[in-house]
């Protein structure tokens, strides 16, 4: 099924346009493996710390944040360069993180810990760190900056924290183990995912109220194995693409009626993803299987895989 | 099911005492104690003390069970705790049952680590009526067949489910020749028959039997004795062995007279948990266990937390901590429990048997999770795991 279209790719995409990249954390290579968009070719492999997986850039894309969860450190990398600059403390396992819009904020779900850690990374200095439940994951910011959100797997919950007192003002249940979460429509819903019990919870943010749910279901598939993380939203809000985890599949999920329009063979054990800044073509990561899978997003088909290291985990696009 | 979702909106203060609850003080709306029941096993001889039997086994998974609950509870204005009786193991029937008695009055939901016949005499006291038992040792079959009953539910692999395990892998390695080795013991012999079970239940075969009846010291003679006893082994594919105490298993691998991998005991064994598990988050729990307590996860405690994690989850969703509503809750098909195993959890709602995937292990790596792809089954195919609901002479849990 990973139809290989090099011909096409290569007339449609040789345009010396921008040389955009997509940025890969290879958690059991402690690298980074960097692909051309133009060429869809790994064109760097860089040496990050222990167990890299969150990996984010910062606003203007000079620097990027890399988890590097067996170091206890976020390290910044200088992306030309490749050269780690400096680690900032992150508390023990950082394992995802979300940068606050005031591109001076990070917010760090410390996996072994159960504690959520705000850095600024000006001072590299811990702000604050907030209890939450059992194995925090998934990061999200509002766009008004006001609301940060941490997943804990165990504990099967959202916590909605207010960024300015640092407090838990809401938390809310999800299904078993959330791992990923995303302030959508212009931050009117959030959404998490929840990778055992099988969904994506929709809340109204305003409230905090659960105003709806995304199930899944593919042919053959028993629906145990059907394992939600990572999703992301073409830019008009209208089209979700969500990762599957071990149905290896990409599922295409209209945002308006919750309904799913499609599913899209990938590598194995498909985690997390990044859209190219034309939003073209989505790279989603691929656990078991090692590769990245590059999906024509008008098409809704993947085009190609792309080998990196062992357990690409994290996805982010480098215009 | 809209109980099961809600939105809880908590003072920010009453949050940040999450840790700080069993420091008391704080005013929990629901609380649940779990109490844990021991009879302990009497120490079986074994040929080598290279892997003792922690102390305090299952206790502490029940304890990072507990924890883990609690951190949950924090949130939700729910609060854990465990009131654990440990019992020697030269205790009587009736101070088991003395024992129960006292922890049912205080507590309905009683976590049980205890032989298969201790076991079901707690649950037929008068005073069990209507609680929540959870079996967390014993593997044994009657107890989830015609033995059963609706106040005890398990979290323990029943034998033949490991036994299941390591036939599918076995098959699909098509390594279907087997020679067996069966101990001297009465658990050695019940393991033997669950794998005769297994092997006939997947079209395995069973080309050769023997028994071990070696009482010399087998550190020093196996390279002389393993080979004698394997030499007449009928051409096969793996040597089996029935060892359920893990006394001599580990002196027959690499001894055998023909080069075979060995399975069952030593070598490639099917178990609730191991400390190579390491895939679907596995890490976090076996560090988390392992930081509290210095030592690593055994299958014992695995079941003792998630029979705590169960209720926990169960008390999380329903909003209640009666015994009955937990009951129907955890044997509904609402129920679900995320146990690092890549699947869901949760219970056979006709004999209370929780179903899991059942990892096969070497003594450095996860070889396969059974139940393998392959292996349907129509409901769910964990359920190609144990015995079915056809086979099942379970008739106390209603339709």
């Amino acid at each position: 099924m990973r139809v290989i279209y090099a011909g096409l790719l290569t007339a449609c995409l040789a345009q010396p346009a921008l040389a955009a990249e997509i940025w890969v954390s290879n958690e059991k290579d402690d690298t980074l493996s960097v692909i051309d968009i133009d060429t869809l070719e790994v064109i760097r492999t860089l040496k990050t710390g222990e167990r890299p997986r969150g990996i984010t850039f910062n606003a203007d894309f000079t620097r990027l944040y890399i988890c590097a969860s067996d170091s206890d450190a976020v390290q910044v990398m200088d992306p030309e360069t490749g050269e780690i600059l400096f680690d900032l403390p992150s508390g023990e396992d950082p394992e995802q993180f979300v940068l606050h819009p005031d591109d001076r904020h990070l917010w760090i779900a410390n996996e072994d810990d159960a504690v959520t850690t705000v850095v600024d990374v000006d001072s590299r200095t811990v702000v604050a760190q907030i209890n939450v439940g059992i194995e925090p994951e998934g990061m999200a910011v509002s766009p008004d900056g006001k609301t940060v959100i941490t997943t804990s797997e165990t504990t099967n919950m959202a916590h909605w924290i207010d960024t300015e007192s640092h407090e838990i003002y809401a938390n809310t249940l999800v299904d078993s183990r959330p791992r990923h979460a995303e302030f959508v429509k212009d931050g009117t819903e959030l959404w998490v995912s929840s990778e055992i019990g099988g969904t994506i919870s929709v809340f109204d943010t305003g409230n905090q109220n659960e105003i709806g749910k995304i199930h899944f279901e593919i042919k053959g598939v028993h629906p145990d194995l059907i394992q939600p993380v990572g999703f992301e939203l073409t830019p008009d809000q209208k089209t979700a693409f969500v990762a599957l985890g071990p149905s290896n599949h990409v599922a295409v999920v209209n945002t308006e009626t919750l309904e799913v329009e499609g599913y899209i063979l990938t590598g194995r054990r498909v985690w997390h993803m990044a859209f190219s800044p034309d939003h073209r073509l989505l790279f989603t990561t691929n656990g078991v299987s090692g590769d990245v899978t590059v999906i024509d997003v008008a098409k809704r088909e993947a085009i190609k895989s792309i080998k990196v290291g062992r357990f690409p985990w994290g996805a982010a696009m480098r215009p | 099911m809209t109980h099961m979702r809600r939105t809880f909106r908590v003072a920010a203060a009453g949050l940040l005492c999450a840790l700080c609850v069993q420091t008391g003080g704080q005013a929990a709306d629901l609380d649940l104690t779990v109490g844990y029941l021991r009879l302990e096993e009497p120490a079986h001889p074994v040929l080598s003390g290279l892997d003792p039997v922690p102390a305090r086994r299952g206790i502490e998974g029940a304890e990072l069970g507990v924890k883990d609950n609690q951190t949950t509870g924090g949130f939700l204005g729910h609060s854990y705790a465990l009131d654990v009786v440990s019992l020697a193991p030269e205790a009587l029937a009736a101070d088991v049952a003395a024992a129960a008695r006292d922890m049912l009055a205080k507590t309905r939901v009683v976590v049980l680590d205890m032989s298969s016949e201790a076991a079901l005499a707690v649950a037929d006291l008068a005073e069990a009526k209507g609680a929540i038992l959870i079996n967390a040792a014993s593997g044994d079959a009657a107890l989830r067949g015609a033995s059963c009953r609706a106040n005890l539910l398990h979290t323990a692999l029943e034998d033949s489910m490991a036994a299941d395990a390591l036939m599918q892998v076995l098959l699909s390695k098509r390594w279907t020749k087997l020679a067996m080795i069966v101990g001297p013991t009465a658990e050695d012999g019940g393991r033997a028959q669950s794998y005769r079970q297994a092997a006939q239940k997947f079209g395995l075969k069973i080309v050769s039997e023997t028994t071990w009846t070696f009482d010399s010291d087998l550190r020093r003679a196996a390279s002389r004795e393993v080979p004698l006893l394997t030499q007449g082994f009928k051409s096969h594919d793996v040597v089996l062995i029935a060892d359920a105490h893990d006394d001599f298993a580990r002196y027959i691998e690499h001894n055998t007279w023909e080069p075979r991998p060995v399975a069952g005991a030593g070598g490639l064994t099917a178990v609730a948990w191991a400390p190579v598990i390491e895939q679907w988050g596995a890490a976090q729990l076996q560090s988390r266990f392992t930081d509290m307590t210095g030592r690593a996860m055994t299958p014992r405690d695995y079941a003792a937390w998630a029979a705590v994690r169960a209720l926990g989850e169960a008390v999380t969703r329903t909003g209640t901590a009666e015994a009955g509503a937990l009951h129907d809750y955890l044997l509904s098909d609402g129920f679900e429990l995320a146990g690092f195993q890549g699947r869901p959890l949760s219970f056979r709602n006709w004999n209370g048997q929780m179903r899991q995937p059942v990892p096969v292990v070497n003594a450095h790596a996860q070889v396969a999770a059974a139940p393998l792809e392959g292996f349907e089954h129509p409901r769910n195919p964990l359920d190609t795991l144990g015995t079915d609901q056809p086979e099942s002479e379970c008739h106390a849990f209603g339709e």
